[in-house]
């Protein structure tokens, strides 16, 4: 019996080390660890990496490289002519995956895009608290809750949304993170065992790779999901290493202990670029960082004021000595990589002769204001004191006294969009869905003050163009109307735009496949490496 | 020695309600809402603040959370994370191998090097190799850990690729965590070459956590073997002719030992403060790094949790170290 069991155990790991052997691993040196893995719950782009994405998959996804939604879980839609009510036709026969801990009976069906999205906008759904303190931030702040009135099983493959109002950007919408599908059947297993907290722990989704484990703030591990409904995955296995320190990950990225990594410090990009081991990719990012006026409070309530200190700040000086040059100065309050961007835009010239004649015909003499400066580094803007220190000299150049402030962090998220702030913050924003309304409407217009509308900017003409476009769903309509609406922000310069940053991926000379998304997405379903 | 242990323990108790009382208050004190935080930039309705924070139990008044926390702990249940959702009990019990694995092999390091250079220095006092040991004592004690760990990846590493970077193990072995302390599970695993990895993986942030641990040590020792040395007993053992090496390893070393050993406690302090740099510098999943990413977070519940926590150990250690004296030194039993 004895041999029979060790001659068991050596057959065993033969074969475990033989598949080691010829399995293809690919590691990404991730930059934190994910709060969680139902991507409902968070907000963070590390989460969604490390769930969303290999995971799951939503109704629509982006197409690779771009923000376009395109078809993924659902094969086709419909949608009504006055724009509230979708209807989804599911691609039949997808699968979800088989773990150690979960073996699904059926196909994906309408049930599962029901409980997946219900949960997240019913309070009354039996999901809607399964973890302490659950709370659907995203689902929340693309104002689900409100804008959908049902959400309905038409058959076993189509289910239908009813929206309370028509909006254009609902498509994109669902193909973001949070919007993941789930699979009913397990949530339901997990409730039977008075489990329904694994549903966040131990994940399953119709994505390109299956969960296999997470040794916490360390390693999350993946495998080839065999049973996936698109193009299978060319890597066996997927390793995210976590390594929260951007000089150590490029260290391991050089010592070949992973093949990709994100975010690199801007100062390395330069060496390893000339690293005949490596090759770096780069894209504009789906982001802006700004300076937002007060425009309700005098003087900045004149256009001719926030005109003159927009003339009088030097972008190019900030994106070299902030960026080291991995951005660019920033125009339009869109960045060049999203549809609509206008390309007629005219920026105001950094000239401080004109800044100072501006200053002078608004009667605005001897002015001292506060700059405000974000305590983090943010994607957009990796040192906002800095920007702000290069800012107050430009300043001081036309004879403007700017005394720079800053808070801890939630202080200043709170503080800043005050609507009596005193004086003009550094911001930025990142987008969700490449949608231009997720910029324009969301950070501009009327039903922004007092939050994400930081200038405090409500102009009716610039608002309805952007009601209008989020109402309508022709693009080439939609594009026109976000065009007029640039043009009125210029003209009424309610921010200084600052920068689009660079995002910049360095990887291992052997990797292919890889896409660099604009929304700042690492996803690995195409990604091979060569032997 | 019974009495004793029940009256070191007695002492524990108020010092562990105050520190909870600490922990709890001091976190409450730093600017910054968790729940905010929560949504980043993208801003968040008052109402949905307002029910949030409510269904954390943040809204009630700060004695009530107190109490119900205390409650709590007293219950076993020490809470769950506001950004993870996880229960904290469970995060800590996960990490907390990864911290006393690389702790005990830098406290090794840290005793196995410097007692030794200590004792040398005292008995070749005023000598090169003593100036030269203590000139290095003061530049590791001073050395900012951070830089001192890159410094190591960059030359160990990078260039001269005799460790790795970071992590605890290669990925290239996958074992299920029995013990959370990588050397065994990689031993019990039965995997070729893990527990070597293992080792491996483990000796650049021992070294970089060792450094200024061994140069208090380093420096205690000598002071203290000179003060001994020096004594009566001691020109006594030596006129009674007894060989060089037992009256310093045998009479002299044991009674300079007890202000070592004090160090060597308060030095497991220091540690936890030096992991929280260390691991997050060699990405060591340990509860440094975790503490600190709450802090960042205003991760209320695990700020307070994991400090009574690590203070509860710290304390437990002290109560070792006390013990101890009383072993090396029954005068103190008394």
């Amino acid at each position: 019996m004895k041999y029979k069991l060790a001659l068991a155990a050596a057959l065993l790991s033969a074969t475990f080390f033989a598949s080691a052997a010829s399995a293809k691993t690919f590691v990404f040196c991730s930059e934190g660890s994910p709060e969680g893995f139902d991507p409902g719950l968070y907000t963070a782009g590390t989460t969604f990496d490390a769930s969303a994405h290999p995971i799951y998959n939503r109704l629509l996804e982006f197409k690779p490289g771009t923000t376009e939604p395109v078809a993924a879980l659902a094969a086709s839609w419909d949608i009504s002519s006055d724009g509230t009510v979708y209807t989804f036709k599911l691609r039949p026969n997808v699968k979800f995956q088989t773990t150690d801990f979960f073996t699904p009976t059926r196909a994906l069906n309408a049930d599962d895009v029901i409980f997946s999205i219900d949960r997240q906008i019913n309070a009354s759904n039996p999901w809607a608290k399964y973890v302490s303190g659950a709370s659907w931030e995203y689902a929340d702040g693309m104002g689900f809750p409100k804008l959908i009135k049902s959400i309905e099983k038409v058959d076993d493959l189509t289910v239908k949304f009813t929206l309370n109002r028509a909006e254009a950007p609902f498509l994109a919408d669902l193909a973001m993170p949070f919007a993941s599908i789930m699979s009913k059947e397990y949530a339901d297993s997990l409730d039977k065992a008075g489990k329904k907290e694994q549903l966040n722990q131990q994940p399953v989704g119709t994505g390109p790779f299956t969960f296999v484990g997470y040794q916490q703030d360390a390693v999350i591990r993946y495998k080839k999901n065999a049973d996936y409904w698109g193009t299978a995955p060319k890597i066996d296995d997927l390793v995210f290493a976590i390594t929260t320190d951007a000089a150590v990950r490029y260290q391991k990225l050089k010592a070949g202990e992973c093949q990709l990594m994100p975010y690199p410090n801007a100062a390395d990009v330069a060496s390893m670029k000339t690293d005949k081991n490596l090759k770096v990719m780069e894209q504009e990012g789906l982001n802006i960082a700004y300076l937002a006026y007060n425009t309700t409070q005098p003087p900045f309530d004149k256009v001719e004021v926030r005109k003159a200190l927009n003339m009088a700040i030097n972008k190019k000086a900030i994106v070299d000595a902030v960026f080291q040059g991995m951005a660019t100065p920033a125009v339009n309050p869109i960045p060049p990589t999203m549809w609509s961007y206008d390309k007629a835009t005219k920026d105001d010239a950094y000239n401080l002769d004109e800044a100072k004649k501006l200053l002078a015909s608004a009667g605005v003499k001897d002015l001292s204001m506060k700059l405000w400066a974000m305590p983090v580094s943010r994607p957009y803007m990796l040192n906002a004191r800095r920007a702000a220190e290069i800012m107050q000299d430009d300043f001081a150049k036309i004879g403007v006294k700017a005394e720079i402030v800053s808070y801890e962090w939630a202080e200043y998220l709170q503080r800043s969009k005050d609507k009596n702030r005193d004086g003009a913050a550094i911001m930025g924003w990142t987008g969700d869905n490449g949608d231009p309304d997720n910029f324009l409407d969301t950070l501009l217009g009327c039903d922004a003050v007092g939050g994400n509308n930081r200038a405090q900017w409500c102009n009716k003409d610039f608002d309805a163009l952007v009601k209008k476009a989020k109402a309508t769903s022709d693009v080439g309509e939609r594009t026109k109307l976000y065009e007029q609406a640039q043009q009125i922000f210029k003209k009424e310069a309610p921010w200084a735009t600052i920068d689009h940053s660079l995002a910049v991926v360095p990887m291992a000379k052997g990797v292919t496949g890889f896409t660099q998304s604009p929304l700042g997405d690492f996803t690995f379903e195409t990604v091979d490496i060569s032997e | 020695m019974f009495g004793f242990l029940l009256r070191r323990i007695a002492v524990l108790i108020p010092t562990f309600i105050g520190v909870s009382i600490i922990a709890f208050s001091f976190i409450r004190m730093l600017p910054g809402d968790p729940v905010a935080l929560l949504s980043g930039e993208r801003v968040m309705s008052p109402e949905r603040h307002a029910q949030i924070s409510h269904d954390l139990g943040l809204d009630r008044p700060m004695v009530v959370q107190y109490l119900d926390y205390l409650n709590g702990i007293l219950h076993g249940d020490f809470g769950s994370s506001i950004v993870s959702k996880k229960p904290i009990l469970d995060q800590f019990m996960q990490l907390f191998p990864a911290t006393v694995e690389l702790s005990i092999c830098a406290i090794i390091i840290a005793i196995a090097l410097g007692i030794p250079a200590g004792v040398i220095a005292a008995i070749k006092r005023g000598s090169v190799f003593d100036q030269t040991l203590m000139g290095i004592a003061l530049v590791g004690y001073s050395m900012p850990i951070f830089w001192w760990g890159l410094l190591l990846i960059i030359l160990f590493s990078g260039t001269l690729q005799w460790f790795p970077v970071s992590g605890r193990i290669s990925l290239m072995y996958f074992f299920p965590n029995v013990t959370g302390f990588m050397l065994i599970d990689s031993l019990i695993s039965g995997q070729k070459g893990a527990f070597s990895s293992a080792l491996s993986h483990l000796a650049l942030p021992s070294i970089v956590l060792a450094t200024i641990p061994l140069a208090v040590i380093a420096r205690q020792t000598r002071s203290a073997m000179l003060e001994v040395l020096s004594e009566d007993y001691v020109r006594t053992a030596r006129a009674k002719g007894l060989s060089p090496f037992r009256v310093v390893g045998i009479h002299a070393l044991r009674n300079a030992m007890i202000p070592v050993i004090t160090t060597i406690g308060l030095q497991i302090g220091v540690m936890l403060a030096g992991a929280i740099l260390t691991e997050t510098i060699f990405s060591w999943p340990g509860i440094g790094k975790w503490m600190v990413d709450s802090v960042f977070r205003r991760d209320y519940p695990v700020i307070q949790s994991g400090l009574l926590l690590i203070a509860a150990i710290i304390m437990i250690v002290n109560l070792i170290v006390d013990l101890m004296y009383g072993l090396i030194n029954p005068r103190i039993r008394h």
